[in-house]
């Protein structure tokens, strides 16, 4: 049952891509990926280096709108009202307003802790003093760094240490509420111990947002998510529930890259 | 303590003979490193050659003129037999025409650089900046004519009681003069600026006019803050058009409206008459020099501090 099938059970999924090609330029990124993201719940992509994951999450928010040349094909459905994310006639930006991203080095803006968590409230037009004051609390709180920074919050946030400025930039994610968060490789540049407190925050935080994270780091899919999807050259060779992929693949290839035979 | 002092005799020996093996072994290189040493030391002796006629003939001055009167004193009549030497006059021609230069260079240039920098595709870019910094290539007496035949009439059309020569006629020239150099300069401190900083901020849900004002240009804050101390160097410094367009009389004055000279159009005045050497009136030359030479040496350490202070920190 853990094949590459789209569940018709769309009350519980987030969104679902279907028949989702993407090209840089002439080059195709990623080819015909289908695969269901479930309400809720924590799915981890997959696979070695240059096989379309950050593509594929990066397609979710529209980013490669921002460069000249690219090309989608196919949908990315967003539940519950069923709006196709990569339609022409949907605005990138209102795409943007409701799915947050984390990415794969901090990069904190070059402002107060505060104005860093406030950045994406401002952009929505909040100039209420307490309701800001509110929300970056919150966010501050749910990304796990609030003790630690809530006596300087007008420091330069570049100045924190890097797990610090990653769990800042959750916090930004957070504070405008997304339905979906993206996570590009969110642990790579940092220690284990930073990994670990990040981790830890996305098992609790699926409790009230859908998140979809890109790592490496075969461990940390085992250990975070609930359903794992692995690529391989643009495709997706496999997904399905966490446990399922990881003890009984389906597919040689997926066996072969879990197991650390290839990639 | 006495082990080390009964050590030192021998180690030089010793690494001035390993060292003498390499002289004739690196001989070009050497060589090379002298040339280099001389090339560098010579913009370094220029300037200290620079500062010492200053200050050499700037002492003769001062032994005349008392500094007292120099900073205080409100005419600047150096030619006349009732001589004042009130350099405040000159200053005030200096600072009126650059504050109209930059009200209009650095408005002017921040929006050409985020406009480059930030929207313009790539095929834009490729031809407007290098058009760009061609207007930064023309000679100031062309713009100084600009500024006095045409730009002089048109404010006159506008503005009936403008004089033929003005600061505000020759400082909106000269501020379009200075916006190659202040545009070119932010543009490359925006682009320098990581395209993680942006995609952060879009992913957010921003658009690109907040992205630009709220993220890229407090990102750039240090090469922005460089480019217009440059662009004031250029203002206080830039001597033809404000000899042309601006008049030469002094005249202690805060109103653009009115002609005046500045320190550089006083110079460029006096060194094109025929006063003789050493004269008191020759003297004026190097000790309005010298203000010159610190009122833009204060902007530089302005500068300096400021990229201190806004280091980038992404």
């Amino acid at each position: 049952m853990n094949h590459a099938m789209p569940t018709n059970d769309q009350a519980a999924l987030k969104a679902e891509a279907r028949s989702l090609s993407f090209f840089y330029g002439e080059v195709q990124a990623l080819k015909n990926i289908n695969m269901p993201i479930h309400d809720k719940k924590v799915t981890a992509l997959i696979g070695p280096s240059g096989c379309g994951k950050s593509t594929y999450l990066r397609s979710f928010n529209r980013m490669h709108d921002l460069y000249p040349g690219n090309r989608y094909e196919g949908e990315i459905r967003f539940f519950p009202d069923n709006t196709n994310l990569l339609s022409p006639d949907v605005d990138p930006i209102e795409v943007r307003m409701r799915i947050g991203m984390v990415f794969q080095k901090p990069n904190p803006f070059p402002k107060s802790i505060y104005e860093n968590v406030a950045y994406g409230l401002r952009v929505r037009g909040e100039r209420n003093r307490r309701v800001l004051d509110d929300k970056v609390e919150q966010a501050l709180r749910d990304a796990a760094i609030w003790n630690e920074v809530k006596d300087r919050l007008q420091d330069l946030a570049p100045n924190l240490s890097g797990g610090q400025q990653q769990r800042l930039c959750i916090a930004r994610a957070l504070a405008t509420d997304p339905e979906l968060l993206l996570f590009d490789e969110p642990t790579s540049a940092l220690d284990p111990i930073a990994t670990g407190a990040i981790e830890e925050l996305v098992h609790e935080l699926k409790k009230r947002v859908t998140i979809l994270i890109v790592t490496h780091n075969m461990q940390q899919a085992a250990r975070v998510s609930d359903y794992t999807a692995y690529m391989y050259l643009g495709e997706m060779i496999e997904f399905g529930k966490t446990d399922e992929i990881f003890i009984k693949p389906n597919d040689k290839r997926t066996e072969d890259y879990i197991t650390g035979r290839m990639g | 303590m006495n082990k080390a002092i009964a050590l030192t005799p021998e180690a030089p020996h010793q690494v001035s003979a390993r060292l003498a093996k390499n002289v004739h072994r690196h001989l070009s290189e050497r060589l090379i490193e002298f040339l280099l040493f001389a090339a560098a030391a010579v913009s370094v002796l220029t300037t200290i050659g620079i500062v010492y006629v200053l200050l050499s003939e700037s002492i003769q001055f001062f032994q005349h003129v008392s500094i007292v009167d120099f900073l205080t004193s409100t005419q600047w009549t150096p030619l006349f037999d009732d001589a004042h030497y009130g350099i405040i006059v000159l200053v005030s021609g200096t600072l009126v025409s650059s504050a109209v230069a930059l009200a209009v260079a650095i408005p002017m240039g921040m929006v050409i650089a985020i406009y480059l920098s930030e929207f313009a595709g790539a095929r834009v870019r490729e031809v407007a900046k290098p058009v760009l910094e061609l207007l930064g290539g023309i000679p100031t007496i062309v713009f100084g004519y600009f500024a006095l035949l045409i730009v002089t009439p048109l404010l006159q059309k506008i503005l009936p009681g403008l004089p033929g020569f003005s600061l505000l006629s020759a400082g909106l020239v000269m501020g379009i003069m200075i916006v190659p150099y202040i545009a070119s300069l932010s543009e490359d401190a925006m682009r320098a600026v990581p395209m993680s900083l942006r995609e952060g901020s879009y992913a957010m849900g921003a658009t690109r006019l907040h992205t630009a004002l709220h993220v890229v240009v407090p990102a750039a804050v240090s090469g922005l803050a460089a480019a217009c101390i440059l662009g004031i160097s250029r203002a206080v410094g830039e001597t033809m058009i404000l000899a042309v367009a601006a008049g030469m009389q002094p005249n202690l004055t805060w109103n653009p409206m009115e002609p005046a000279a500045t320190i550089t159009s006083y110079i460029v005045q006096v060194a094109l008459g025929d006063l003789p050497h050493g004269s008191i009136g020759y003297q004026t030359i190097f000790a309005a020099g010298l203000t010159l030479l610190l009122i833009t040496l204060l902007f530089n350490i302005l500068g300096q501090w400021l990229r201190r202070r806004f280091r980038e920190a992404y």
